[in-house]
């Protein structure tokens, strides 16, 4: 058993400790929102923050958040109603939508850590989160839009 | 037009209006509530709701539920349809409910596309719009039959305002969820002509950049259900390993290792691979990397290389002696360019693209006696009943398919491959769903790429520099003959979508395009755009190899091409305005390009600058005017431009399969390279609609005029070094330079 705590809620997980975070939250916590793009952390679609660090959950390991908290796309704010979470619906950037929340989260990160960044900010710290919908140039906007409107 | 919609008011029969039992699906609630997002509640229009046929659902609160019978991969149709049943019923948009339809093609399918349940090739607001505005006119009529004996007053007296009916000389007016309580089916049934439908100035919805799609609020807070999240009492979990090569068997397995793996509870020797089933996803993976399978080495596949085979189609390309079947022909182009002052002759190629659609192939199966259930991202809900039962033995209508939402689809998910994995191993443990993902690296090596083709297209020009005879052969694999074998030999060996796009509105007075199809073996299957992403880059490029020729402008060449096209010439004159296409750029190149695919017209500009050193290009920025005919959701086109740029630019200067010996050499997002945020151009979007024209296909319509836009800005950079292989790779764009 690996005890963390996931979006405030303390859990107990029945798992290897070598399991994939990412299958730990989406199969075993049920927490779907998070998503499997490729398992080697080129596509930032299983983006999560551990101790508030923007961090590919397929390559993090259930033992690695032993005692750590983890944040999911789900947990990001209480009422879906994150800056980013606004901006992103004013700006109608999701297209399929399965890379969001991790672009999200990493969005996020960014944020917290520098709340009003250059353009050239945004694209370097968002360049590892691909989307195949190519909604780069309106996930920009909303990070904008997000620093912009609060 | 008029005709469709008679024939199809016709359809509108009593018969097919009775309600039809069950079957809806999951709901979205929509507006700002992402709490109660898309699937977040599975939920069904209550069992006392009014429904005056198999579309809509009025409940005694007003609430509309309307189904979309099309499938949503970020194309925004599931929006779409039901804003048109809106419009016409007079719905407040702000209470409708969506609900995806069921596997039902009786009911739901398409009717410009085989009357099927298979959402692809820009076809779902071409085929169904007609249906869906007559629906909800005709519901309006019922609604209004309904208040009239309500209120006592003759029908003719009575109007609509959003979701109400309203008797103005009396000042009284009932709530469709009023009338919807009373209400009974008249007998006869008003039925709905093209006269019912409203004139587009009276449009409440249609065309508003105020209508957001519905999808999107469940898609920032995670609560969207996509096929991969399917979660089910008793579910277990599945992994098939698949062979090295297409079409190769176990002959051998060695199981030992795997069935230690804690967790896993079968091990299923398939045609095609090895099954695992077990209790956690991780079980199953860990034991797939642990089976160790001899394979036959029988597959022709194995003969395949791709770049080699490349080599081979175009040389058969040039090779004027071997004919192929006839796509089109107009006049006699051979004569006409025999006959040619000049002669222009080029070979165009692409190598193969993988979809890489963000979310993997899954899906989840549960089988039961002979009936089967499916939840799945499919672009295909009939092929699935049909495949499912064929794998199950069974029959489709035991098949019932819950169509989730798809994480991309691109053509790829309207394959069955991931469904039947799905259907044999739940079909182990019979009484349990079982839930098949895919590996990224399965995912890319088993995708059914864009087929490898080389094109040879050969133009005359008379003495004044005018096109007398356009020729234009394609060699490819066939995508038809795999996937639709009867439409295939019906049109004679022809394959209508591996040459799409090649037919143009260019005003040439000679017009050939012949197939020369190749067969070795390889799936092919359909990618974004299908042939319009490689033929209009072959046309587009020529058209400009023309305007060099003759020292003219290239927009000016197109301009006086389409001189009797004037939505063409609308959106190259925005496009070209848009861009200050005359304005010089230091060190940088503008390319033009256009298309008139998918029943819309596209011009694009591309902005570029290219590293001599490297090769390596860098597309800046893209401009792009888009007349769909009508625009239904302005900001929504905006958008599918935006992915049809975007993807466009990436797959002209990336993305590349590489077959070698008949196995996939990449596998994953290190090796398949896609665009990232960084090498996204800037983009400008302007919608210019016509009006009075028909509704245009839009899902795929921003791709194709990219690449070309972009070949044509580096030959403009560079004084005339043409590129003619997708992608543009850094050393090939070194070689074109030094050649």
């Amino acid at each position: 058993m690996t005890a963390f705590t996931i979006n405030g809620r303390a859990v107990d997980v029945a798992a290897e400790p070598d399991t994939p975070l990412l299958w730990v939250i989406r199969e075993h916590l049920k927490l779907t929102g998070t998503k499997f793009g490729c398992g080697i952390a080129q596509c930032g679609a299983c983006t999560v923050h551990v101790d508030g660090e923007p961090t590919r959950s397929c390559q993090t390991f259930l033992e690695d958040v032993a005692g750590r908290e983890v944040t999911t796309i789900e947990g990001l704010s209480p009422a879906s109603n994150h800056p980013l979470q606004k901006a992103w619906i004013a700006e109608q950037v999701p297209q399929c939508g399965y890379c969001q929340s991790g672009q999200i989260m990493q969005a996020a990160a960014l944020l917290a850590a520098t709340p009003n960044p250059t353009r050239e900010q945004i694209v370097e710290h968002m360049d590892g989160n691909i989307c195949r919908c190519g909604t780069y140039v309106r996930i920009i906007s909303a990070i904008q839009r997000a620093v912009r409107e609060g | 037009m008029t005709r469709t919609l008679q024939s199809q008011s016709r359809a509108l029969s009593r018969r097919s209006f009775l309600v039809t039992a069950g079957g809806l699906g999951i709901a979205v609630a929509f507006g700002s509530l992402p709490d109660l997002a898309y699937g977040a509640t599975p939920a069904t229009a209550a069992e006392g709701d009014f429904r005056p046929n198999a579309w809509i659902a009025i409940a005694a609160d007003g609430t509309v539920s309307i189904i979309a019978p099309a499938v949503e991969m970020g194309q925004g149709i599931m929006t779409t349809l039901p804003l048109l049943v809106a419009e016409e019923l007079d719905a407040d948009w702000n209470r409708v409910r969506v609900v995806q339809a069921p596997s039902d093609a009786e009911t739901y399918g398409n009717p410009g596309f085989y009357g099927i349940q298979l959402t692809g090739g820009s076809e779902s607001t071409r085929g169904y719009n007609a249906l869906l505005r007559l629906t909800g006119a005709q519901t309006r009529l019922i609604l209004m039959a309904g208040a009239a004996g309500m209120l006592n007053v003759p029908v003719n007296e009575l109007t609509t305002e959003p979701n109400r009916v309203v008797h103005r000389s009396s000042a009284r007016a009932l709530d469709y969820g009023q009338i919807a309580a009373n209400a009974t089916l008249p007998d006869p049934l008003p039925q709905a002509t093209e006269a019912d439908l409203k004139p587009s100035e009276r449009w409440r919805y249609i065309g508003s950049r105020s209508i957001q799609r519905i999808d999107v609020p469940s898609k920032v807070n995670g609560a969207a259900v996509y096929g991969i999240d399917v979660q089910l009492p008793g579910m277990l979990y599945g992994a098939v390993l698949r062979a090295p090569v297409q079409d190769e068997r176990p002959e051998a397995i060695d199981d030992a290792e795997a069935r230690g793996v804690p967790g896993v509870t079968h091990i299923i020797p398939l045609s095609y691979g090895v099954g695992i089933i077990g209790g956690t996803v991780e079980a199953t993976r860990r034991a797939k990397d642990l089976i160790k399978v001899t394979w036959s080495t029988t597959s022709r596949v194995r003969n395949y290389t791709s770049q080699r085979l490349l080599d081979e189609y175009r040389a058969i390309g040039r090779d004027l002696g071997t004919r192929g079947v006839a796509a089109h022909t107009e006049g006699d182009a051979e004569a006409a360019i025999a006959g040619a002052a000049k002669v222009i002759e080029a070979d165009y190629m692409s190598d193969h693209v993988a979809h890489a659609t963000m979310e993997p192939m899954n899906a989840t199966a549960l089988v039961t006696g002979d009936r089967v259930e499916i939840w799945a991202p499919t672009q295909g809900p009939t092929g699935t009943q049909g495949f499912a039962a064929q794998v199950a033995g069974t029959t489709p209508d035991k098949v019932k398919v819950n169509t989730t939402l798809l994480g991309g689809g691109f053509g790829r998910k309207a394959e069955a491959d991931f469904i039947i994995d799905a259907v044999l191993l739940a079909k182990a443990v019979e009484g349990r769903p079982v839930k098949v993902v895919w590996s990224r690296e399965d995912d890319i090596r088993h995708d059914k790429f864009r087929p490898l083709e080389a094109q040879h297209v050969k133009v005359g020009l008379d003495a004044k520099g005018k096109i007398v005879g356009w020729r234009h052969r394609i060699v490819a694999d066939s995508i038809f003959a795999r996937t639709l074998p009867p439409v295939f030999e019906e049109a004679g060996g022809h394959d209508d979508v591996v040459t799409e796009g090649a037919k143009f509105n260019y005003a040439v007075p000679a017009h050939q395009i012949e197939y020369l199809r190749q067969d070795h073996g390889l799936a092919i299957g359909f990618w974004f755009a299908v042939g319009v992403g490689y033929t209009r880059f072959a046309i587009e490029c020529v058209i400009d190899e023309i305007a060099a020729v003759r020292g003219i402008d290239p927009v000016a060449l197109r301009l006086e091409l389409l001189k009797d096209q004037p939505r063409a010439r609308k959106v190259i004159e925005t496009v070209a305005r848009m861009a200050e296409w005359d304005r010089a750029r230091d060190g940088r190149g503008l390319g033009l390009a256009y298309s008139d695919a998918f029943g819309s017209h596209c011009a694009q500009v591309a902005e570029v600058s290219l590293n001599r050193e490297t090769g390596e290009i860098r597309v800046h920025k893209v401009w792009c005017a888009i007349d769909p005919g009508v625009a239904i959701q302005p900001l929504h086109i905006e958008a599918m431009m935006i992915a049809g740029i975007t993807g466009g630019t990436g797959h002209a200067l990336f993305e590349q399969i590489n077959v070698i010996d008949g196995e996939v050499r990449e596998s994953n997002f290190d090796t398949y390279r896609v665009i990232r945020m960084s090498e996204a151009p800037e983009i400008e979007v302007s919608v210019v609609p016509t009006a009075g024209s028909p509704f245009g296909g839009i899902g795929q319509a921003g791709l194709p005029p990219t690449g070309p836009a972009i070949a044509n800005a580096v030959a403009r950079l560079t004084g005339g070094v043409r590129l003619r292989h997708y992608p543009f790779l850094p050393n090939r764009v070194k070689a074109a330079l030094d050649s």
